[in-house]
């Protein structure tokens, strides 16, 4: 702290210390707080606010366990962000391994900018363009009906799959990037030596790059995991009344059923949710907080 | 065919397929604003068409949500970029336990569901100052993540600071104040400037948080999103088209940028 005031003196000092308590109190730590605060207490009429019935009650929680569509939504919602991430990080891995290992440096600069262009588009855009190709009328269904595949055209929107698809093209780029990043500081030479030493590509794999890639394999696990499980636009988009998604159920709560606290609990659940997947994911890869929020 | 020839076939074919995957549907999404159907496809073609760019031109809605998000934009880049701001200059200054505490609750939120921080700021505004959704709410919801986009770019920046500059301007008798203005501020103006253009986008794009703490006010993201649900044509896809075009110049223009200005500054390590 003395360090602060030396270099900034004590007006500075003030204005910095003010602005970031202004938004790590009043924009982030306040705000949760009272959301779990408020997930803990009945729906009450504002007239019995503070009343004998305002008591602290799990009953807001205990309804994720009666209500078996909310239930089977919420596990959905699990398996299926699960199997986003497992895909996208499939998909991602040899690119990623490209980008960083293999690609003529020369090359690089224009690689990298093709992959930055597409991060840049607005989420929404990129789901609806899944939502022009996966249409009763569109060209997948054309394409499949075309080469025989299909018979006759198949309902691809309003189901789970079309969402998943959707899924994993949305937020494939926010598995690339971390993996990239943390395989550019392996040494090239490293996986060179290993080769003239006899090693096959996948031992150079399992033994060299993947330990290397720890890191970043983690955060883009956990950033594709969070995106998937707390989407709103892509299921609202491709998906229909049969495939709900867990954030879709919690959006009636609020704007729908008119219960807020009942809303709050189902929003905690959903963030309890992804803080276990990062521990598990730390646990999973042996990698640190510090590690991740590099 | 050898070996390390066909690996290369291999690789190569799979780096076409992967871009194709990524570029193909925002090629097909902005075909079919050309194609003259009511309804946005490409498959069957029905002749070219420019009229759907009319169409959306004489969007009242349109232009009236494409206002409110240029004014929470404006709103997100006034709180986030100086809360950003205030933030790396803090870390850059601390080393400690409380570094990484602070650090730690200052990315948070970029690690927290977009609906949560919605929902969060929603509830907690509503309680405590009575105050419900709306344009204020928007920006201070927004910002609460962007902040921490705009914290990371200048913390980047700040670790390639000569700091001995500050202290010989204070041993030579300068004010902390001039110090800051004539030192630290101008040097870290680009990354102002790119903070600002990145906080304007995450702003522009965001969806997820909006849709909680919006109110009645109706973003263009709101607006396209709803429009797909309910009374979709080719306009959408033509708003599509421009947004996907501005998007992809502000992209190439930023890394040209970006890439100058890392030249022009070798890292010392």
């Amino acid at each position: 702290m003395g360090g602060v005031l030396r270099r900034y003196g004590p007006v500075l000092t003030a204005a910095i210390l003010l602005a970031v308590a202004v938004w790590l109190l009043l924009l982030v730590v306040l705000p949760q707080l009272l959301m779990v605060d408020f997930s803990f207490r009945p729906s009450l009429p504002p007239s019995k606010a503070g009343g004998p019935e305002d008591v602290y009650t799990l009953r807001n929680y205990a309804t994720l366990w009666t209500n078996q569509i909310h239930l089977a939504i919420f596990l959905k919602t699990i398996w299926a962000s699960s199997l986003v991430t497992a895909v996208t990080l499939a998909v991602c891995y040899p690119v990623a391994f490209y980008m960083a290992q293999v690609a003529p440096r020369r090359r690089l600069p224009l690689l990298v900018l093709m992959l930055v262009v597409p991060f840049w588009i607005n989420e929404l855009l990129r789901t609806f363009a899944w939502y022009i190709i996966l249409a009763f009328n569109g060209p997948l269904n054309a394409l499949l009906v075309g080469l025989g595949i299909f018979s006759e055209p198949q309902r691809l929107l309003g189901g789970d799959a079309g969402v998943i698809i959707g899924m994993v093209y949305v937020y494939i780029l926010f598995m690339v990037f971390p993996i990239m990043n943390a395989m550019e500081s392996l040494d090239r030479n490293q996986i060179e030596a290993a080769r003239d030493l006899g090693a096959g590509w996948l031992r150079i794999h399992r033994r060299i790059v993947i330990p290397h890639a720890k890191p970043g394999i983690a955060v883009g696990c956990i950033m594709t995991f969070m995106l998937a499980a707390g989407s709103y636009a892509v299921p609202a988009l491709l998906g229909g009344p049969q495939s709900r998604w867990f954030t879709e159920v919690i959006y009636n709560w609020f704007f729908e059923g008119g219960n807020w606290n009942q809303g709050a609990a189902y929003a905690f659940i959903l963030l309890i949710l992804c803080v276990a997947f990062i521990l598990l994911m730390m646990r999973l890869f042996r990698v640190g907080l510090t590690d991740i929020a590099k | 065919m050898t070996a390390a020839r066909f690996r290369r076939w291999v690789t190569g074919a799979y780096l076409v397929l992967f871009f194709g995957y990524l570029f193909l549907p925002l090629g097909i999404m902005a075909a079919a604003t050309f194609n003259s159907s009511r309804f946005p496809t490409v498959t069957p073609w029905m002749g070219f068409t420019l009229q759907w760019f009319g169409a959306l031109w004489a969007d009242q809605r349109m232009w009236q949500a494409l206002g409110t998000s240029l004014l929470v934009g404006a709103g997100v880049i006034a709180v986030a970029v100086p809360l950003g701001l205030a933030a790396a200059l803090l870390l850059d200054r601390l080393h400690s336990r409380a570094r990484t505490f602070l650090y730690a609750v200052m990315v948070s939120p970029l690690l927290t569901p977009g609906v949560i921080v919605g929902i969060s700021t929603l509830v907690f505004w509503r309680e405590w100052f009575g105050v419900t959704g709306g344009l204020f709410l928007t920006i201070l919801a927004q910002s609460s993540f962007i902040a921490a986009y705009a914290m990371l770019l200048f913390l980047a920046r700040l670790q390639r600071f000569d700091q001995t500059l500050e202290e010989a301007a204070l041993d030579l008798g300068a004010t902390h104040g001039q110090v800051f203005r004539r030192i630290t501020l101008p040097y870290l103006t680009p990354a102002i400037l790119s903070a600002s253009f990145l906080a304007f986008l995450q702003s522009f794009e965001n969806y997820n948080t909006t849709l909680f703490v919006r109110g009645l006010d109706t973003t263009l993201t709101v607006y396209i999103a709803s429009k797909v649900r309910t009374g979709l044509t080719p306009a959408v896809n033509a708003l599509s088209l421009i947004l996907i075009a501005l998007t992809i110049l502000g992209a190439v223009v930023y890394e040209i940028l970006r890439r100058r200005e890392a030249r022009r500054q070798p890292d010392p390590a």
